[in-house]
């Protein structure tokens, strides 16, 4: 209560001194009557307008240095995928025309405001078009848009292409408010889904009669091998998410019962990326604050996913970790993995293959002789599988 | 017959001489018009008295749409910031915890987010901006006594009311105001599954907007008419001036892309109280898979930005007319290239139908399509840097008279220079697929529509203030209005595009989830303190405003800016009707300025023998 007074007081307060200012000054321009006061405004604000353009110029100049490392291509955070670098310099080329225009336009615009303030004898020039500066003005501008888009599209076609040469596919669902990954396993195929089947054991609806579903990955962490191409496919569960994976300047909408792909090539390590970081001073501190002899920022870097399209309240906590390897460390991780299907599925009610026996199976695994099926479907099946 | 108090004008003698006599002094419209105080201020159907409920209205709409960014900004800038204090206000959506310290609910951080954006740009820029001066200025500005439909232009008003009501009772449910975003993708939108903003805070969401679309659509209707029909004798379509010309653009613009909005809102509806799948497919929710399939959350975005697109040109549009009409005023030069700032107009109006899935590049679209939306959208910087190239000009060899209104144009220029031209990065699909939905979006769309029509509005508030209460705005409290938000706007505007080239996304609770995106803290901070200093600066303009309404300095002369254009030949403080006798009949454009050797020519002059350059 008291602090609500309190700020009550000091709103009539400020409220008084705004008003007081207007009164006076007012007043004061009344004395000195309408023309002076004109003039004295005139030249202020004429040297305002120059002060700020300096002020202004070396405000963007500054700051853009002060942050060179956060622009795209720069620093830091160079893009770690092969597409990556195209985007970067598709945006300091950008940079580069525009920043001209920017300085350009702003120099004419508050020099002008300065000079041709009003001036005692001086008459404004009656000029009211310019045929031929307006068709360069005009001209020159639709030059560059133009140079722009052929650059453009030529990048932006390329990345976007869906692609002939060999990739490995993995599956991104987003889901409230996480993501979950699944990889293709030994048959490098992804299995069918259904939404339907979606239930406490089956995340993302995985339709366990298809056999391709059976050698599927649920891997708690995203790795993947450097120097390959990737194909992510990337669905939703519920509402809209997005791919996000700032680093390989990869990014892709996740919409529910409709996939969309995004294709990339990760060229850095997570290992070479953290040598990289080493040498930048904002990244050689303690990466906890509170634990100033332990690893440094540089040391526990990360590749993170995120989500880039508004899902609802959890939207800014879906994180995951990716890790980029060598093909060696990949191969070994990828043994490391047990199939969804086998850790969690296989012979429990949710299994349409309760008791019986798969190619899949290991040969140790011993399936009692009447439970064998006489489904004409799943012997064909099996027998398929074991070719 | 008696036109003003005493000597009568320049312009008010050529009225009488040259005027159009269309009996006005013969209608009875007295009693339709101000027969009691219900008619006179609230039911109203003077456009004159409309423009200001807009304007009022529209400011109200701004500062609740302003505090609102102030709690989420306190929450960006300092998120470890105990936020107990604001529970007495904002109730159950601050927790506290055991230790007393209280936290802003994710929830209803969306919400203000969500809110902010739909307050703002419809609210404030749609109704506050257009509203207020299609309405103030059309009829004074091309001779008429009022709108062709005054009955159509007091519902237009009152339409926008109800929406507004709407809007503001839905902030007090208790799941809350609508939290999806401005934009309203569903499935999010349609399911309270999904989201407790997405139950009764969407519904009368949706419905305040339909009514908000009623009011546009109204209103459109009435100013594309007028503009038609009742421009007085001589005024010509290519001697209006550019305001008009603006505001008959946008009202276009209008009327051909608010309907679709409103047609993506029914099948939102219908998706959500009928069980159809227009914008639904395959959906896993709230522990159960949904019936509805077969249709598309892309179908919506669509149908939303089909107006999203245009709808910020809606916005920009009518500050751009008001701009040229002040710059030319002030510096006492025609407008450079009227023709030019014509036809870029149109330009733009029709490109702005052909662009809208930028908004859309890496929303799942078959890529193909967008290299269709990446060449309009750079090809729509044309005409707009022709438009920056002839204000500049405009300025070039004037002389400038410095007052509030001046500022305000000249600052819009150059947040329009800035804000347009990251929109060149964004419209480029490569570039956007790193920068979409970061705060580089962000930066881009609060610098065009959150400062630079701003600046738009506020420059016509300072400049027809006089045309409004017959009185001035105090200039030493605009002064200082300008140039603080001037600099507080790129202060708190300008980081941003770092923070979003680094990656950060937008519409984020918190940023320390991610290492990546954890690295702004005190940028943030010093965002969040500029955002409130400015925001105080804006308490000063409402001060000035209200203060100036009783007490500012009285208006003395009909034409004190010497400005050509017709308005400023009404008495001050202008009945109904605007022209007590004759309607002014025009002879010239309106940019005569500085020719000859004169000041000005007012429009109502007839040409003369020896007059050079005839326009």
């Amino acid at each position: 209560m008291n602090s609500l007074l309190g700020f009550v007081l000091i709103s009539v307060l400020i409220l008084i001194v705004i008003v007081q200012i207007a009164r006076v000054t007012e007043l004061a321009g009344i004395r000195r009557g309408d023309k002076e006061t004109q003039k004295l405004t005139n030249k202020r604000n004429a040297n305002y307008m120059m002060w700020f353009l300096a002020g202004f110029m070396i405000f963007c100049v500054v700051s853009a240095l002060h942050y060179k490392n956060y622009f795209l291509g720069y620093g830091p955070h160079a893009s770690a995928s092969s597409h990556g670098k195209l985007i970067d310099s598709l945006f300091n080329t950008t940079l580069f025309f525009t920043g001209i225009v920017f300085v350009a336009t702003h120099v004419a615009l508050f020099y002008f405001s300065w000079k041709y303030k009003e001036e005692e004898g001086v008459k404004a020039e009656y000029i009211a078009h310019d045929t031929r500066l307006e068709i360069i003005w005009t001209a020159i501008p639709a030059v560059v848009m133009a140079i722009l888009v052929v650059f453009g599209l030529s990048a932006w076609n390329e990345i976007m292409a869906d692609t002939e040469d060999e990739f490995i596919e993995i599956e991104a669902t987003g889901y409230q408010f996480a993501w979950h990954l699944r990889y293709p396993g030994s048959d490098n195929l992804l299995g069918t889904r259904n939404y339907k089947m979606i239930d406490g054991s089956n995340p993302i609806g995985q339709d366990w009669e298809d056999i391709k579903n059976h050698d599927d990955l649920h891997p708690g962490e995203i790795v993947l091998p450097v120097g390959e191409k990737v194909r992510v496919r990337i669905t939703a569960r519920d509402v809209l998410h997005n791919f996000y994976l700032p680093h390989f300047r990869v990014k892709m909408d996740a919409v529910p019962g409709m996939p969309t792909y995004f294709v990339f090539t990760p060229e850095v390590t997570t290992e070479q990326y953290r040598e990289n970081l080493k040498e930048y001073e904002e990244y050689q501190v303690p990466a906890d604050l509170e634990d100033p002899e332990g690893p440094q920022k540089w040391e526990v870097f990360n590749y993170e996913l995120a989500c880039a399209e508004l899902c609802g309240k959890g939207h800014f906590s879906m994180k995951r970790i990716v890790k980029i390897v060598e093909r060696d460390v990949y191969d070994e991780w990828l043994k490391e993995q047990q199939p969804y299907y086998m850790t969690s599925i296989r012979n429990t009610d949710a299994d349409p293959f309760k008791g019986q026996k798969l190619a899949s199976d290991s040969p140790e695994e011993e399936v009692p002789a009447e439970e064998v099926s006489e489904d004409a479907d799943i012997v064909a099946m099996n027998a398929e599988s074991a070719e | 017959m008696v036109i003003s108090k005493g000597i009568p004008t320049y312009e008010e003698k050529l009225i009488e001489e040259l005027g159009y006599d269309d009996h006005f002094h013969d209608h009875h419209d007295g009693d339709k018009f101000s027969a009691n105080f219900i008619n006179t201020y609230i039911f109203s159907m003077d456009h004159k008295i409309i423009a200001k409920q807009f304007l009022i209205t529209g400011m109200f709409w701004a500062i609740i749409g302003a505090l609102m960014s102030l709690v989420f900004r306190l929450q960006l800038g300092f998120p470890e910031a105990d936020m107990a204090w604001l529970k007495p206000i904002l109730g159950k959506w601050i927790t506290v915890n055991a230790e007393g310290l209280g936290a802003l609910s994710n929830q209803f951080y969306y919400a203000l987010v969500t809110m902010h954006g739909t307050i703002i740009v419809f609210f404030v820029l749609t109704a506050g901006l257009s509203g207020t001066f299609s309405n103030l200025l059309i009829p004074l500005q091309i001779g008429a006594r009022d709108m062709a439909s005054p009955l159509l232009n007091m519902l237009s008003y009152w339409f926008f009311f109800l929406a507004g009501t709407l809007m503001f009772y839905s902030l007090f449910l208790s799941t809350g105001p609508f939290s999806g975003g401005w934009t309203a993708y569903p499935p999010l939108s349609v399911l309270p599954q999904a989201s407790d903003g997405s139950g009764a805070g969407m519904t009368f969401w949706t419905i305040s907007l339909v009514f908000f679309v009623v009011s546009v659509l109204l209103g459109g209707v009435n100013y594309i008419t007028t503009v038609l029909n009742l421009r007085t004798k001589g005024m010509t379509m290519w001697r209006m001036p550019l305001t008009i010309w603006a505001f008959f653009i946008t009202a276009i613009i209008g009327l051909l892309s608010f309907p679709v909005l409103v047609s993506g809102f029914f099948l939102l509806m219908f998706d959500r109280t009928m069980n159809t799948s227009f914008f639904l497919n395959e959906i896993f929710v709230g522990g159960e898979a949904l019936q509805q399939v077969g249709g598309s959350p892309i179908l919506y975005q669509h149908l939303f930005w089909f107006l999203g697109h245009p709808e910020v040109y809606i916005i920009i549009l009518p500050a751009m007319g008001i701009v040229s009409e002040v710059l030319s005023v002030h510096a006492k030069k025609p407008i450079f290239g009227y023709k030019a700032m014509v036809f870029s107009m149109l330009a733009i109006a029709f490109l702005s139908f052909i662009v809208w899935a930028h908004h859309m590049f890496m929303s799942g679209v078959n890529p193909f399509i967008s290299n269709f939306f990446v060449i309009f959208t750079l090809i729509i910087a044309v005409p707009s840097a022709v438009k920056v190239f002839n204000w500049i000009s405009t300025l070039y060899k004037g002389s400038i008279r410095f007052n509030s209104a001046m500022l305000f144009a000249i600052g819009f220029v150059s947040m329009f220079i800035s804000g347009g031209l990251t929109g060149i990065f964004l419209g480029n699909s490569a570039i956007d697929i790193q920068l979409h939905d970061t705060y580089f979006v962000v930066a881009h769309f609060h610098i065009v529509m959150g400062v630079a029509a701003f600046f738009g509005m506020f420059s016509g508030v300072y400049h027809w203030f006089p045309k409004m209460y017959g009185r001035f705005m105090n200039e030493t409290l605009g002064k200082i209005h300008f140039w603080g938000t001037m600099i507080g706007a790129y202060a708190v505007f300008w980081p941003m595009h770092y923070i979003g080239m680094a990656g950060v996304p937008r519409r984020y609770y918190r940023f320390d989830t991610f290492d990546s995106f954890s690295q702004f803290g005190e940028l943030n901070k010093f965002i969040t303190v500029a955002a409130i200093i400015v925001f105080f600066l804006q308490v000063v303009f409402v001060v000035n405003f209200f203060y100036s309404i009783w007490r500012g300095r009285k208006q003395t002369v009909a034409n004190p800016y010497d400005a050509s254009t017709i308005e400023w030949t009404t008495p001050i403080n202008a009945g109904h009707g605007n022209w007590p006798g004759k309607l002014p009949t025009v002879q010239r454009w309106p940019y005569d300025y500085g020719k000859d050797g004169r000041e000005f020519y007012p429009q109502v002059e007839p040409v003369g023998e020896e007059e050079s350059e005839v326009h």
